[in-house]
């Protein structure tokens, strides 16, 4: 049987857009700090989202240490580990994970992916940006204000993340919730930024099933995110009134501390299904990017093509679509009422399925490849078995019966630690490797990467694997120490201080990660254009980096799917997509 | 190739780790045990699931890895290959969910001989509710709440008078008796676990939840909060123990009923003064206390904690540590004090002394612990250290400097609170443990002297 390039056509359809007018930066300030160019506002982002993240990394520290070796360091006080829990997990989820993926990758890889010379709208894209800045200022400044940031845990449940009793109570809480409005504000703007360019700035031939799966993951994250963070918005609004204006979205009546507190008729689960319609499309957010990310990383160092790249494309989306309808499987113990359990526990999953058969395309584009061990490769690998582990344990979580016993217990801390920390930061690993010659135009060091690579995955699987297990014992998440029960054996709290022991390990590796992408953008040496023989777009520019408007004179003219990787009868074993079919060159 | 090998090694590990080491559940002790075989039989589906496909990367990555001359197979897809694995998951999936569904109705309908017992929670303690003879629960409101009714119960309303309220956070249940916990909180959220249980649930401030559960092991077990409460969550600690029928029977004839709690607010001052005549050889005739008899000042301490102290020290809850020297003094001393109202009388007594002036005999730096009194300690007993009552947090600045200092070293070291019914010691126990040392003791009583 004779094999087709899949895909390959010959027809391109005309332009439809004119060449965009470029914007010409007259300053250094323009140039560097209030730049238009996507790419420079890429690194804005991914720089202050590592920056940021680097606290949070350094506040699990502190948790750990604590837990680790409880009643020893007498700069850890309960309300200060409550702090650092809240601030760690907020960080990283919002800060770091979501800002990276989104304005990061997203900002650098949809313009030079899709064919375009930049965002379609670059002023607003850089105003985003600036916007972000603020929410980080406005979250960085709640550490010093009196009573320090708010220690509700990240969910910020009502009624104590506003009440005494609670560390960040007063300024604290308002400032969080003013930064995430503001990140809000300036993420929508991003957002409208990244889709619409998917949408309308595609170049010629660049059909929607012909990108890569990088682009169609960040696309679909930005619409759930889009949808998603208005929930979160109009709770920080109500929370915020709740506490200037004395309204009673989330407070009933209530004792607190003795004195009766002005609130009556609210109701704190009203904040719980605002926060988790939020909360769960969240993961999927990190998530989706990392799925996209991973598929074109395994593909191109596999030398094959993504393996069912269609049903990859429409598993992106039904998954974002059904992550609007599995929120409440996050309140199975909150004491809503119980019979949603029903509804909730088989929407999730259901979501397991679609999941599942993208992880065995994964498996099956390795399968019958040519696997080149490089080290964004490593790291692809690592996510899937991270990856692999936490969703099985989302089947425990998402099914009512089987999660009671392990809600609120250290299990469900390994589970989403698994599932959306380790490997989505899996992917980011690999993926920063894999750009990193297109981004820099030198290669990273390779000792260091692959340093950090072993100390990350074997380190990181040490930390949470045995974490599970101090739950299913019976231990609670959230809790300063756990001593004084009459259930733990002893040896619990050695299993506590080997995870510390891990966690500190795999904390230094990210600075050598960190310490490496800022030596070698200097000392690194040069990369070519193309180093990893890779079909899409952004490798076939015409300078490493990238210029201003990402092409030469033409924008490219794409002519095939982003995977024709080892395809029968050419002597490369790759075809980039702008490369016409041989029926209009021969 | 190492990737191989470690992944493999990393996915056999993790077998090995579920089946030998020694970590798993708690020893069930409720009807629950299908909620624990739901969880064996996810761990086989996943467990299958979770080692095959890594195995499969292990192969290929062995199989396939990059060599001289190897070139990939182009197979954009495989429409048939993909429709099988979807529906062998979908089976995997059905077969989770399923036995789930079925056992999740079980959870939310309580049976019909169950019976009802209400938990309140609050800001970091425990209180329960028995219905009493008329087996209904009376009316309460947070509005009625006070520190004479701490449940906050009507007092209008006749359903309330005979239930049966137990202000302490021990808990006793009959064996083999099915249970509806109705939980309700007057200020945060927080959550009833019983680790051996399986079941847990939230509270919610305005509203009542509910869980039920069938103790079928005669035992003592903890109660925790697995929702985060504030400062205090990690020692917001409780006990459940489950009795057999007579003990149980014996236990709730031994509470009061909320009518009881409001008439013993009427006490004979006396009666108090008689009672006194013995304390006051070491506590001193006006209440001021005796250091060299390690005897702290009475005159000016909470009058609930005394109370609860007293009761204590007669059931052996505390005063029985080997090490307790001065405990184990006072405790044959609580003993004179016949009964409740004995205990009621010569606590209304002692409010009446005059006391004497505190002297200041602990130096220490105040201002190196007054960001951890601030942060910590008063969440519970105030910034002005006056006590709170919701927390059940004594008055601090009424005590001898000294008797504070040599109470932080008891609960530090176990000596105090480390009964199984001392539940509010193992609460200060816990949260005396963030004083790292002597010093920070001294420090700490120090800053309580300046308040």
């Amino acid at each position: 049987m004779e094999h087709t390039a899949h895909d390959e056509s010959s027809f391109v359809r005309p332009a439809e857009m004119g060449e965009m007018e470029l914007y010409h930066p007259k300053t250094w300030l323009g140039k560097y700090v209030f730049c238009q160019d996507a790419k420079v506002i890429a690194i804005q982002y991914a720089a202050t989202a590592l920056a940021i993240g680097l606290v949070a990394l350094v506040l699990s520290w502190f948790m750990r240490l604590q837990l680790a070796w409880p009643n020893t360091f007498s700069f850890i006080d309960p309300a200060y580990y409550l702090q650092a829990v809240t601030m760690h997990g907020m960080i990283m989820v919002v800060y770091l994970l979501t800002a990276l993926f989104l304005g990061g990758f997203g900002n650098y890889l949809i313009p030079l992916m899709v064919g375009a010379r930049d965002m379609v709208f670059p002023w607003l894209n850089m105003v985003s940006f600036w916007v972000y800045f603020t929410a980080v200022l406005l979250l960085t400044a709640s550490f010093f204000v009196g009573g320090g940031s708010t220690g509700a845990g990240w969910t910020l449940y009502p009624p104590q993340a506003i009440l005494p009793g609670t560390p960040g109570s007063q300024a604290g809480i308002l400032l969080m919730l003013a930064s995430l409005a503001v990140f809000i504000i300036g993420f929508t703007m991003g957002g409208l930024n990244y889709v619409v360019t998917v949408l309308q700035a595609r170049t010629r031939g660049m059909s929607l099933m012909r990108m890569p799966l990088t682009i169609w993951g960040i696309f679909t994250a930005t619409v759930l995110a889009l949808f998603a963070f208005p929930a979160l918005f109009v709770s920080a609004i109500m929370m915020s009134l709740d506490v200037l204006l004395g309204t009673s979205f989330f407070m009933p009546a209530i004792v607190s501390m003795g004195s009766e507190a002005e609130h009556v008729g609210g109701n704190p689960l009203l904040f719980q299904h605002l926060f988790w319609f939020f909360g769960h499309p969240e993961v999927y957010i990190v998530a989706l990017p990392a799925f996209g990310i991973v598929s074109d990383l395994i593909s191109v160092h596999a030398r094959k093509n993504i393996f069912g790249y269609r049903m990859m494309v429409w598993a992106i989306v039904i998954i974002g679509a059904l992550s609007f309808v599995v929120w409440a499987h996050h309140m199975y113990v909150s004491g809503m009422n119980p019979y949603f359990g029903f509804f909730f526990a088989t929407t999730t999953l259901i979501v397991a399925i679609p999941t599942a058969l993208k992880v065995y395309n994964w498996v099956l584009t390795l399968w019958q490849g040519n696997i080149h061990l490089t080290t964004p490769m490593l790291f692809a690998i690592a996510f899937l078995l991270f990856f692999v582990n936490g969703g099985m344990t989302g089947l425990f979580l998402g099914n009512s019966t089987v999660s009671m016993p392990l809600s609120d217990t250290l299990f469900v801390v390994a589970h989403f630690h698994m599932v959306m920390a380790v490997a989505p930061v899996m992917v980011v690993c690999g993926a920063i490797y894999h750009w990193y010659p297109k981004i820099s135009g030198r290669w990273y060091h390779e000792g260091m990467a692959k340093f950090h690579f072993w100390t990350t995955f074997v380190g990181s699987y040490l930390v949470f694997l045995p974490m599970h297990y101090l739950g299913i014992m019976g231990v609670p998440r959230r809790y300063f120490e756990i001593t004084g029960t009459t259930f733990l054996p002893e040896s619990a709290h050695a299993v506590n201080a080997s995870i510390t022991i891990a966690a500190l390990v795999v904390g230094f590796a990210q600075l050598v990660f960190l310490f490496n992408l800022i030596w070698s953008a200097f000392k690194g040496e040069k990369a070519p254009g193309n180093p990893w023989n890779a079909t899409t777009l952004e490798w076939q520019t015409e300078h490493t980096p990238p210029q201003h408007g990402n092409f030469g004179k033409d924008l490219p003219c794409v002519y095939r799917w982003a995977y024709d990787y080892s395809v029968p009868g050419h002597e490369d074993d790759f075809v980039p997509q702008n490369v016409p079919p041989r029926s209009m060159t021969a | 190739m190492s990737i191989a090998i470690v992944l493999l090694v990393l996915v056999l590990g993790t077998v090995l780790f579920h089946f030998l080491s020694p970590w798993y559940f708690t020893p069930i002790a409720s009807n629950w045990s299908a909620m624990d075989d739901t969880v064996t039989l996810t761990f086989i589906v996943t467990g299958i699931g979770f080692v095959a496909v890594n195995v499969f990367i292990v192969y290929c990555v062995i199989k396939f890895r990059n060599k001289e001359g190897r070139r990939a197979k182009y197979e954009p897809e495989s429409v048939k290959l993909e429709s099988w694995l979807t529906g062998l998951t979908t089976v995997g999936i059905a077969a989770m969910l399923a036995p789930g569904l079925f056992i999740w109705a079980e959870v939310v309908t309580p049976p019909d001989d169950a019976m009802e017992i209400e938990v309140l929670a609050r800001q970091w303690n425990w209180s329960y509710r028995l219905p009493g003879a008329d087996g209904e629960l009376g009316a309460v409101d947070v509005s009625h709440t006070t520190a004479d009714n701490p449940l906050g119960i009507d007092p209008t309303d006749p359903f309330g008078r005979d239930d049966i309220i137990i202000y302490d956070p021990v808990l006793h249940l009959e064996v083999d008796q099915p249970v509806t916990f109705l939980l309700r909180s007057t200020d945060v959220l927080h959550n009833f676990t019983v680790p051996q249980f399986r079941v847990k649930m939230d509270f919610v401030p305005g509203q009542v939840s509910y869980i039920w559960a069938e103790p079928n092991k005669v035992g003592s077990y903890d109660l925790l909060c697995e929702e985060l409460c504030g400062v205090g969550h990690y020692a917001m600690r409780g006990r459940v123990v489950v009795d057999d029928a007579e003990t149980y029977a014996r236990w709730t004839a031994d509470q009061p009923t909320f009518a009881d709690t409001q008439s013993a607010l009427s006490t004979d001052l006396l009666a108090g003064q008689t009672g006194y005549a013995l304390c006051s050889s070491c506590h001193g005739a006006d209440g001021e206390g005796n250091a060299a008899m390690h005897a702290p000042r009475l005159a000016g301490m909470d009058s609930e904690y005394m109370k609860r102290q007293l009761r204590h020290f007669k059931r052996g809850v505390r005063g029985t540590h080997e090490d307790d020297v001065w405990g184990r003094t006072m405790a044959p001393m609580a003993m004179t004090l016949a009964d409740a109202s004995a205990i009621e009388n010569v606590v209304a007594y002692i409010n009446t002394l005059p006391g004497a002036e505190l002297a200041q005999t602990i130096a220490g730096d105040p201002g190196k612990s007054a960001a951890l009194y601030k942060s910590t300690c008063a969440q519970c007993h105030g910034d002005d250290g006056r006590g709170v009552w919701t927390v059940n947090a004594p008055a601090l600045t009424d005590l001898d400097d000294w008797y504070m200092a040599e109470q932080l070293h008891n609960f530090r070291a176990g000596i105090r609170g480390r009964h199984d019914d001392d539940l509010y010691g193992l609460q200060m126990g816990l949260l005396s443990n963030t004083l790292v040392d002597d010093e920070a003791v001294n420090n700490m009583v120090a800053y309580i002297n300046t308040l």
